[in-house]
């Protein structure tokens, strides 16, 4: 297990160093135009473009300026916005991101009772009506582009229907905090906790469904069922026990690529102001800054989260530790 | 199934026909796919509607200049369109509120102009969700093609060769596979936004739809080479290979013969779900900004260009919407059909975020 978990980590942090290289050479070492333009944003004065140039030292070896650009976002903290004069990056990411994990948890708590619910329905169903309007239903949501379903939301529960009592109730767009008033905080996420999840259920239903079916075929089910075990019983203590491994490991990852970037689209429509929005807001305005420290820090998050799950893997599958 | 067991399937005591009766030679593992594909209704009324789209957005310019007469990639604030004898603006002066502002033409229904009415810059949403359709349809498709190349030479390279090579491969895919994809989209956006790229031989202007097309195609090759790579490992010790080697056949002509045809169909399972997998991501990066440049349209950019009438003329976002949803859909569920045609064991993930 120690090995494991060494040999694990030793390929995390060679990850880790990887995307930094990676986004390196993408923001400083692109040939064609000159990097200290680009981190200093639009007009800006023959000043602070040397002054950029000495900061990030564009005039000294690759290897330096990758050194002062860690130094910058893992030592220090201390990587300043050009465009907003002075302000510093790090603290708004900070700020963003209970934002962002605000809507990430909700909508992974639905998405994992949506899932389980749906898997469940289908597989105990399987081959009748129910089971296929699941499956389709669940077929459409994946195909449906989440930014897209986010609008329909908006039109909905904003324009057509708010004046309806179904949709009276919804806030106007922007996040509230949850520490200060958890009841407005609840209603603000819950219309964006729906069209994140949607296509997440359609998807681990489906993933669960046919897992649930192979499990079925087990032996360790049919010694369940000459035992004389209810169905029920079969379904929820044998069945999904085995099945939710491979849900646990999807789970990890698609939470992981979420926090990491992957809600930018719901943030964006929903004009929540997390992780995404900013880098979002920041590629509009050009400020690079923003955007190198939001891009290292969520890949560093999605390298770490998928580190997490390898070892809750190694642990609930004791097979895994030999490989 | 795997090729190399089609020479003696025909000798299979189970694929015999019991009753004796006149014996034929059991047909290819293509043959058998394809027929078992055509019979699942579902699957084939998926490619229908999915080939009638592609041939819908394929008359995108015969209808902007022969049906609608407009040309939807410059403005048209000034213009005017008769309808029911009766001449509109098309950029009509907002009579609510204020009276700030303007409203463009709503839908007409009616295919000479307008159908889905027009967009904040006067022009007309349908004509370019025809143009958007076909860009939208080709990124993914070229992006498609990019990905499995490329996941096809690693995997294979990195299962059947091991050593170096592999590791090199393996953790090269690990650093891809931990990358954010829009953040890394945003990132090489960010530096190319304004200027070219010089690579060897290949240059790629800003703005050009090659800058998508190998954005996605490169973000999903892990999503395939993994499973290529674990593929051909498992049959590089299957029991037919082993026999190959231990005859002395060249190591050459295992890969061509034994390994490659085995890796084809898995490939081929992949493509409709890749290109449903890649319609999704162009559309939500043009949706960003950051995938097909103005004033070209795809799908994505005609939502994005509905935002700010969302609540005024809601069917400029819809629509688009819809052609997408409908088109990953078909893909998906055609991609099942090709999925239980020729690999039924296989637990491909299909979909994405």
């Amino acid at each position: 297990m120690l090995n494991t978990l060494i040999r694990r980590l030793i390929q995390m942090v060679f990850v880790m160093f990887g995307i930094s290289v990676i986004v390196f050479l993408i923001f400083f070492a692109t040939p064609g135009s000159d990097p200290s333009a680009r981190i200093a944003g639009r007009n800006a004065s023959p000043e602070v473009l040397a002054a950029v140039r000495k900061d990030f030292g564009f005039d000294r070896p690759l290897y330096v300026q990758y050194g002062l650009m860690m130094k910058k976002l893992l030592v220090t903290f201390d990587l300043t916005s050009f465009q907003n004069r002075g302000q510093k990056v790090i603290p708004q990411l900070v700020q963003a991101t209970p934002v962002t994990l605000s809507l990430v948890i909700g909508g992974a708590i639905l998405w994992v009772i949506g899932g389980i619910g749906v898997g469940l329905a289908a597989a105990a169903t399987r081959g009748s009506v129910i089971d296929r309007g699941l499956m389709i239903l669940g077929l459409i949501g994946i195909s449906m582009p989440v930014f897209w379903l986010g609008s329909v939301m908006n039109l909905i529960t904003q324009s057509r229907f708010h004046d309806t009592w179904m949709f009276s109730w919804v806030p106007a767009l922007g996040y509230k905090p949850l520490l200060e008033s958890p009841w407005e905080w609840f209603k603000t996420m819950l219309i964006p906790w729906i069209s994140l999840a949607i296509l997440y259920i359609g998807l681990y239903g489906r993933v669960l469904r046919a897992s649930l079916i192979e499990a079925n075929e087990e032996d360790y089910i049919r010694t369940a069922r000459s035992k004389g075990l209810t169905e029920t019983r079969i379904m929820l203590r044998h069945a999904l026990r085995t099945s939710l491994i491979t849900f646990v490991t999807l789970f990890g990852l698609d939470f992981g690529a979420l926090v990491g970037g992957g809600a930018l689209l719901t943030e964006v429509v929903f004009g929540l102001q997390g992780v995404g929005k900013l880098t979002y807001d920041s590629l509009k305005s050009l400020d690079l800054p923003v955007i190198l420290a939001s891009v290292i820090y969520a890949s560093f998050f999605v390298v770490g989260a998928n580190f997490v799950v390898d070892m809750a893997y190694a642990i609930l599958d004791p097979r895994v530790r030999g490989r | 199934m795997a090729a190399s067991e089609t020479s003696i399937a025909g000798n299979d005591p189970r694929q015999a026909d019991p009753v004796g009766a006149k014996r034929r030679p059991a047909a290819g593992p293509w043959a058998t796919a394809f027929r078992k594909l055509v019979h699942d209704k579902a699957a084939m009324a998926a490619l229908l509607v999915f080939i009638l789209i592609v041939i819908g957005c394929s008359f995108a310019s015969y209808y902007a200049s022969h049906v609608a007469h407009t040309f939807p990639f410059s403005s048209n604030l000034q213009g005017k369109i008769v309808i029911d004898g009766v001449e509109q603006q098309i950029i009509a002066p907002s009579t609510e509120g204020l009276g700030l502002g303007s409203t463009p033409i709503g839908p007409t229904w009616k295919l000479q102009g307008y159908f889905l009415g027009a967009d904040d810059q006067g022009r007309d949403v349908f004509a370019r969700m025809l143009y958007g359709g076909l860009n939208s349809l080709w990124i993914a498709s070229a992006s498609t093609v990019i990905c499995l190349l490329f996941a096809a030479v690693l995997g294979v390279t990195a299962g059947f060769f091991g050593g170096v090579a592999d590791a090199a491969i393996s953790r090269i895919m690990d650093v891809i596979w931990a990358f954010p994809i829009f953040l890394l989209a945003i990132s090489l956006s960010i530096v190319l936004i304004n200027s070219s790229i010089n690579i060897g031989p290949i240059v790629i202007r800003a703005g050009s739809l090659w800058l998508p097309i190998f954005i996605i195609g490169i973000v999903y090759v892990p999503y395939v080479a993994r499973p290529i790579r674990g593929q051909v490992l498992s049959l590089k010790n299957s029991e037919f290979v082993l026999a190959a080697v231990g005859l002395g056949v060249p190591s050459h002509r295992i890969l061509w013969k034994d390994i490659l045809p085995n890796v084809a169909t898995t490939l081929i399972v992949f493509v409709p779900l890749m290109m449903a997998l890649n319609m999704v991501t162009e559309s939500a990066l043009s949706f960003l900004s950051i995938g097909v440049q103005p004033p070209d349209a795809s799908w994505g950019t005609i939502i994005q260009d509905g935002q700010n009438l969302l609540y005024s003329r809601p069917m400029v976002a819809l629509a688009p919407g819809i052609a997408i949803a409908v088109t990953v859909l078909t893909l998906n569920v055609f991609g099942d059909g090709v999925r239980d045609a020729l690999d039924p064991r296989s637990k491909l993930r299909i979909g994405g975020d």
